[in-house]
């Protein structure tokens, strides 16, 4: 559903995850024109993998910017596997997986 | 007079009615994912106010021009063992705006763009091997233009 930028890079051993991932990220808390709440949709859990092992686990509020970014840091080499994945509060999920340069 | 705003109000109460009917706001539905968000927030929230001034970096803008998006950096690479990571906006009603844990072979690092409504003191909360400390910095946000 979702479009997810995921771009790790390794340099002197550690790997520099770049992430954004496309997403309404909606608080609950706006309203429409006609005064209606649109209803809250955002990323609640997202969680990062380096070759299986998780590395970070992140609870992500309602606060954090539309399509968010992020960039994470985990030592390893070029060639290891970085994995995304996240949850969102309507049950929504998605993830990727790509290969370090 | 009277009838129309009677008219008004009736109106008003029975489209809140059908909206509750139609499930878009069931109350358990919104505050039981909060529920636990809120929680951690009180947690955070309560251990920045004890922490120690840290010595990691907080990149943060000091004006920002578009509330919808507030980059920020938390480089914590030179302290040992960093555990966890967390923004928070103090004027918000739930202050945690993201929380970060790391394990295995993750380094203190993350940089992320958060949302901000108004100004607000933003505190970057880290959680090591030599305990907590918290690194505060006050944004301004400007709406339309010209800064204040």
């Amino acid at each position: 559903m979702a479009t997810i930028k995921l771009k790790p890079k390794a340099k002197k051993g550690v790997i520099k995850v770049k992430a954004i991932v496309k997403h309404p990220m909606e608080t609950g808390l706006r309203k429409d024109k006609k005064g209606n709440l649109i209803p809250a949709n955002h990323i609640d859990h997202l969680t990062i993998t380096h070759n299986g092992t998780k590395v970070v686990d992140a609870d992500i509020g309602a606060a954090v910017s539309k399509d968010p970014y992020f960039q994470f840091q985990v030592a390893g080499a070029k060639g290891d596997e970085i994995t995304l994945a996240y949850k969102d509060n309507n049950g929504g999920s998605g993830s990727a997986t790509a290969t370090s340069k | 007079m009277k009838r129309r705003l009677f008219l008004k109000s009736a109106m008003a109460t029975s489209a809140v009615a059908t909206a509750v009917g139609a499930g878009l706001l069931t109350p358990s539905m919104v505050f039981a994912s909060s529920a636990k968000f809120k929680a951690l927030s009180d947690a955070a929230n309560s251990s920045a106010a004890g922490a120690a001034e840290g010595t990691f970096k907080f990149k943060a803008p000091k004006i920002a021009e578009n509330g919808a998006v507030v980059p920020l950096s938390v480089d914590a690479k030179k302290l040992d063992g960093v555990t966890n990571i967390s923004i928070l906006v103090q004027s918000n009603t739930t202050p945690l705006t993201a929380s970060f844990n790391f394990t295995g072979g993750a380094v203190g690092f993350v940089s992320t763009r958060i949302k901000m409504g108004k100004t607000s003191p933003v505190t970057a909360l880290v959680t090591s091997s030599s305990g907590v400390s918290a690194k505060t910095s006050e944004i301004k946000v400007t709406v339309g233009g010209c800064g204040g």
